[in-house]
């Protein structure tokens, strides 16, 4: 039975990684998976330097799922280089460094920073819902899109992987935006814009006010946008929002995601990531799928 | 090791107005030290993310472990509703305790406001010089039993119904009570009347803090409070609670 996918060059074990901000750089889940056995590590998102982040609360429960919003906390890239991607040389898997910024020349002095460290691809974090200061906009005006993925691609060394925002009329108008400039690969979908009113406090349940949304409620949304993507556009696609298990993991293979990331629901399930790869493989076995890339947008 | 998995439960008893006590079977009983907490899952699907609950009681010897909460909303309306014979999901043990040590030959002043008590009971029972454990509550008292046989009990409520009419502080002046550290868990404003009690009279004191959380285990960031120094982990003025907490020395926390 063949797991191995490619996207751009990089040949992934198997399909499953874990999506940005919910796993940390894997340190936090190493006592509970065997990180050698995942497709790849997506980092939580770093920037040039550290960003303390939104006020507390952060996170909020809704119904079959979860809103966020930390506001990219992160150490820095020199913190980051230094301890988070030592530790992940340790382990035989692929290494994606989600990477966020405040302006074109953020983004681009961490693009460079890394482009000579042990990184496999790094994905541009332009869809993030909870930082007010740019981040967001590049990723929904597909000029600006555009504009930063060329300049990315100008000067980076990794292939790139621009992560899209649902939060858009039409998400494939950014794809195709993103590919035009020459985007490796996408990953979608960031979280859904979403707010909770604590009724008893009559105030917001989020220091920010709003969130993102994210888990099984936002599932069908996803594999839809997956769907609509990987229709317009030709390059590989990440697929991700509320997988919990193996036979999520196939519908987005089916609409088209050539990988899959377990988000939120490492939070609920720390052993999600593994269970979901065990998941896949009893699915290919059940119905004699030799080869895992047979199933990517196998459903037309 | 922290590790997710289903606990048996042994007892389910409710204590006070939506207060429960459940008594779980687990072997993470010989690793829990007093203050650390356990995530406990809801079943339901529509409440994905863990409750973070304290230990209030361990028996190790019959790797057993208690915990006391309040019914708060959907989750724990489920908790409640568990009888003898049902699991329980857990994670844990989480986070880092008290610092006993540091109570060494000292008075140790024990306070637990509303469903902070509880914590307050194992840390009373493992603690071995002199100490006091100050009590606030609404109106009924749970817990008293346990924490009378373990140091001298004072009990604040705001109804008045038992001990002093109003607040731990009120209890601790009506009381003349004295300590040399203090060990805490409850609301925010009683933690932060407790950090200007604990400057003004020169006492260290140890506060047990509470946040909104997802993992547990310190991947989110979403738990996170404002420290002194820039903490050692997110190399800015934040530190996990799950994580570097939830008992932070109460000079290193800006609450």
């Amino acid at each position: 039975m063949n797991t191995k996918v490619t996207i751009a060059g990089v040949t992934f074990q198997n399909p499953i990684m874990t999506a940005s901000g919910t796993f940390g750089s894997g340190m936090e889940y190493d006592e509970f998976v065997d990180l050698n056995q995942l497709g790849a590590v997506i980092t939580k998102g770093v920037a040039n330097v550290p960003w303390v982040g939104n006020p507390t609360p952060r996170v909020a429960e809704t119904y079959g799922g979860m809103l966020n919003a930390i506001g990219l906390q992160n150490p820095g890239m020199e913190v980051f280089i230094q301890r988070d991607l030592e530790f992940l040389k340790q382990y035989d898997t692929k290494v994606i460094v989600n990477v966020c910024g405040k302006t074109v020349e953020e983004y681009l002095e961490v693009v460079e920073r890394l482009s000579d460290e042990a990184v496999d691809m790094l994905e541009i974090n332009v869809s993030c819902p909870n930082v007010k200061e740019g981040a967001i906009a590049f990723g929904q005006k597909a000029d600006c899109l555009y504009d930063i993925t060329s300049q990315i691609k100008k000067i980076s060394k990794k292939p790139i992987i621009m992560k899209l925002s649902p939060n858009v009329t039409d998400i494939t108008e950014m794809a195709k935006a993103a590919e035009a400039a020459g985007s490796d690969a996408l990953s979608l979908i960031n979280t859904l814009t979403g707010m909770k009113i604590d009724i008893h406090k009559r105030a917001f349940a989020l220091g920010n006010k709003t969130g993102g949304l994210s888990g099984p409620a936002i599932k069908p949304i996803a594999v839809c946008m997956v769907y609509q993507v990987a229709n317009a556009v030709k390059i590989p696609i990440i697929g991700m929002g509320g997988i919990a298990n193996g036979e999520d993991a196939v519908e987005f293979l089916l609409a088209g995601a050539t990988a899959v990331c377990v988000g939120a629901m490492n939070f609920v399930n720390p052993y999600a990531t593994i269970e979901t790869k065990k998941g896949l493989e009893e699915y290919m076995v059940r119905y004699g799928i030799e080869d895992v890339n047979e199933l990517i947008g196998a459903v037309k | 090791m922290k590790k997710k998995e289903q606990a048996l439960i042994l007892e389910q008893t409710m204590l006070a107005k939506d207060i429960y006590s459940i008594w779980f079977q687990t072997d993470m009983a010989s690793e829990v030290v007093p203050g650390q907490f356990i995530c406990v899952y809801p079943n339901n699907d529509s409440t994905l993310l863990p409750r973070p609950i304290s230990v209030c009681e361990v028996d190790a010897a019959n790797q057993k472990l208690r915990i006391v909460y309040r019914i708060a909303g959907a989750g724990t309306r489920e908790f409640a509703a568990y009888n003898t014979g049902d699991y329980l999901w857990i994670l844990g043990p989480l986070g880092n305790g008290f610092p006993l040590e540091e109570a060494s030959g000292k008075r140790a002043m024990l306070i637990g406001g509303g469903i902070g008590i509880p914590p307050m009971v194992e840390t009373a029972k493992q603690l071995t010089g002199e100490t006091i454990v100050v009590a606030g509550y609404r109106d009924e008292l749970f817990l008293d039993r346990e924490l009378s046989a373990n140091g001298s009990f004072y009990a604040a409520t705001d109804s008045g119904a038992h001990g002093t009419k109003g607040t731990v502080m009120d209890a601790i002046a009506n009381n003349h009570l004295q300590a040399d550290i203090i060990f805490a868990c409850g609301p925010m404003p009683m933690l932060v009347a407790i950090k200007e009690y604990a400057a003004k009279h020169q006492i260290k004191a140890y506060l047990s803090l509470e946040e909104r959380m997802a993992c547990g285990v310190g991947a989110c960031l979403g738990c996170v409070c404002k420290t002194k120094e820039v903490d050692h982990h997110s190399h800015v003025h934040n530190a996990r609670i799950c994580t570097e907490g939830p008992v932070f020395e109460a000079t290193e926390v800006e609450i």
